[in-house]
């Protein structure tokens, strides 16, 4: 690309270049070294867990513990639990809110009617509003109606996070398709509804499956609704606990609790990279 | 990526459908976008309600250890506004989310701009810069709460700083929370301005380069104004999020020590689960919100001029 030539820094083996590598080199370091930092702490010895030594043999114990019987008795915590209700729920809202966003995504990629604009933007509005605002009240809703700590509120709850994450992404899909396609279809006798499921729907798949993956590491990554809404039932939540509370604090069960609760997001996020940088924006501050 | 950034920077006029079926009767075409829209509107009226019923709050006095919940008018803000808490708390939060939105952006432009040369080190780094970003902020707190532990946290040890050197005492708290949400979201702002940049037009930059122009002056005159709806859609994100942080603060500090680092949402969130002072919390909710809303207009108005500036400029 010619235009490279031109940007600062490009020519190689000048000092600014090599002060641009340290200076990024710098960054990485600064931003793996937590991580590296986590997962030696993951497999380090129960002995060793108030250790700073770079060298010491691994071991899997911690997360053994964490995920058995034992782990639940010393820390009180049932982490096996926890990561099973988070999957059920986070995949639960990412399933609601694709049944529910991808008609509205559809309606208000294609078509402008009156309230769309409205619609979009209160849905992205609740993407900047403090949860607290309307978790006190569903707390004491949920209290009321026996929703507290159950698969169904979790999910109800979850689709603040999720569906604007998918209506958002998945409506700049459906704008970019071209609407020639359907319209094709329709003149071959197709009606509108199996045009949509026959035409647009198969060529929309790859933003369905980023805004789908997105969304699940956004609910996963949630820690606020599980925190109030739940006892510990979210990976999220559950692992502070092992930080301590009842005296004791475990700090290598902690970073192999860590270590598990990462590992979903992080390999989704390794998929799904090409799809990121709009997703992460979703559509920012469109229309 | 880069059609479709230009898809999303479009203005909503040029993207209306309008035309539709000839096959269905004109009657259904008007309402079909209105029932495919119900089943999203339905979740959402079932998440306003409480948000509507939060702000109801805020004109009672409902705690839990109150039998008698009555309407008590604007006594709730009456009260937080002559509390020094909660004006501490506007300071913290304005502080914390200032200084953080401005170092992430100032970072994440200069790796972005470091990344966007083809070196090897940029491709291979643009695969990891996201990483910190998808780790869940909590699990993030709880890692950065290990390595700043006194006695055996490893950045005391590699910095030799001695076990009484603590990063979460009451004066360095929140300088070391903002260090840890520039590392988890540095990268967000970095992998949009590096989007953007990737999106630039070349001829602006052949045509000044071959006038003779220095690179610093082409990142000045040229790259920075055209990047700037990038980098302000960055800041929205940022900003906004930081005016609301709540999981680092939580996990590392729980606002403390004292009220060092108890941002609004920190401070509704103790008056409202820990005191069970429903009202109270939900009245700092809603001042929170109130700010987030206004601050979002104005930064979005902000956008929409400058994305047509930059429209102007690339033409």
């Amino acid at each position: 690309m010619a235009r490279k030539e031109m940007m600062p820094g490009q020519k190689r083996f000048t000092a600014p270049a090599i002060l641009g590598d340290v200076a990024i080199l710098a960054w990485f370091v600064f931003s793996l070294f937590p991580i590296v930092w986590m997962v030696m702490l993951a497999l380090k010895t129960p002995a060793e867990q108030t250790t700073t030594y770079f060298k010491f043999s691994p071991t899997l114990e911690n997360f053994v513990t964490v995920l058995s019987e034992r782990g639940t008795l010393l820390t009180s915590v049932d982490f096996k639990a926890a990561l099973i209700s988070s999957t059920i729920n986070c995949v639960g809202a990412v399933l609601v809110s694709l049944v529910v966003g991808i008609p509205a995504a559809y309606a208000a990629g294609r078509w402008k009617f009156r309230g769309s604009d409205s619609l979009m933007f209160n849905l992205l509005s609740f993407r900047f509003a403090p949860e607290l605002m309307v978790i006190v009240p569903l707390f004491v809703i949920y209290n009321g109606l026996g929703l507290f700590d159950t698969t169904v509120g979790m999910i109800w709850v979850l689709q603040l996070v999720t569906m604007p994450l998918v209506v958002w992404i998945l409506r700049s899909y459906f704008e970019d398709l071209p609407e020639d396609l359907e319209q094709a279809a329709l003149l071959d006798g197709y009606s509108r509804k199996r045009a949509f499921t026959m035409v647009a729907l198969p060529l929309v798949r790859p933003g369905i499956a980023a805004s789908a993956l997105l969304a699940f590491i956004f609910a996963w990554n949630n820690y606020m609704f599980p925190l109030i809404l739940t006892n510990s039932g979210s990976v999220t939540v559950a692992i502070t606990k092992f930080l301590g509370g009842g005296g004791q604090a475990y700090y290598n069960l902690t970073a192999a609790a860590g270590v598990v609760g990462a590992l979903p997001p992080l390999i989704l996020a390794l998929t799904i990279q090409r799809y990121l940088v709009q997703g992460l924006s979703f559509g920012a501050v469109k229309g | 990526m880069s059609t479709r950034q230009h898809g999303a920077m479009r203005s909503a006029d040029d993207t209306v459908g309008g035309r539709q079926a000839p096959t269905v009767s004109p009657a259904r075409r008007k309402w079909r976008p209105y029932i495919l829209s119900i089943p999203a509107t339905v979740i959402l009226i079932g998440i306003l309600y409480p948000f509507v019923q939060g702000v109801g709050y805020t004109f009672l006095n409902y705690r839990a250890t109150e039998g008698n919940v009555h309407f008590i008018g604007l006594s709730n803000y009456l009260q937080v506004f002559t509390e020094p808490l909660f004006w501490g708390s506007v300071r913290t939060t304005l502080v914390f989310a200032i200084v953080a939105t401005v170092l992430e952006t100032v970072l994440g432009v200069i790796i972005a701009l470091l990344l966007n040369r083809s070196s090897l080190i940029g491709k291979i780094f643009e695969k990891v810069l996201i990483l910190p970003l998808m780790i869940a902020p909590v699990i993030a707190g709880v890692i950065w709460k290990l390595m700043f532990n006194p006695q055996f946290g490893i950045l005391n040890h590699i910095f030799h700083l001695g076990s009484t050197f603590d990063f979460l005492s009451e004066g360095r708290a929140l300088w070391s929370i903002i260090m840890v949400d520039a590392w988890i979201y540095t990268p967000f702002v970095a992998i949009l301005v590096l989007a953007g940049v990737r999106s630039l037009p070349k001829e602006p930059f052949e045509a000044s380069a071959v006038d003779g122009a220095g690179w610093f002056y082409m990142f000045r005159r040229l790259m920075l104004p055209m990047m700037w709806p990038y980098i302000l859609v960055a800041v929205i994100f940022r900003f906004m999020d930081c005016l609301k942080v709540f999981d680092i603060v939580y996990v590392l500090t729980q606002g403390g020590p004292g009220h060092a680092t108890s941002t609004l949402q920190v401070n509704a969130y103790i008056n409202s689960i820990i005191n069970f002072n429903y009202s109270g919390g939900a009245t700092y909710m809603f001042i929170l919100w109130i700010i987030v809303y206004l601050t979002a207009q104005q930064l979005v108005k902000l956008l929409g001029r400058a994305q047509a500036r930059a429209a102007g400029s690339e033409a």
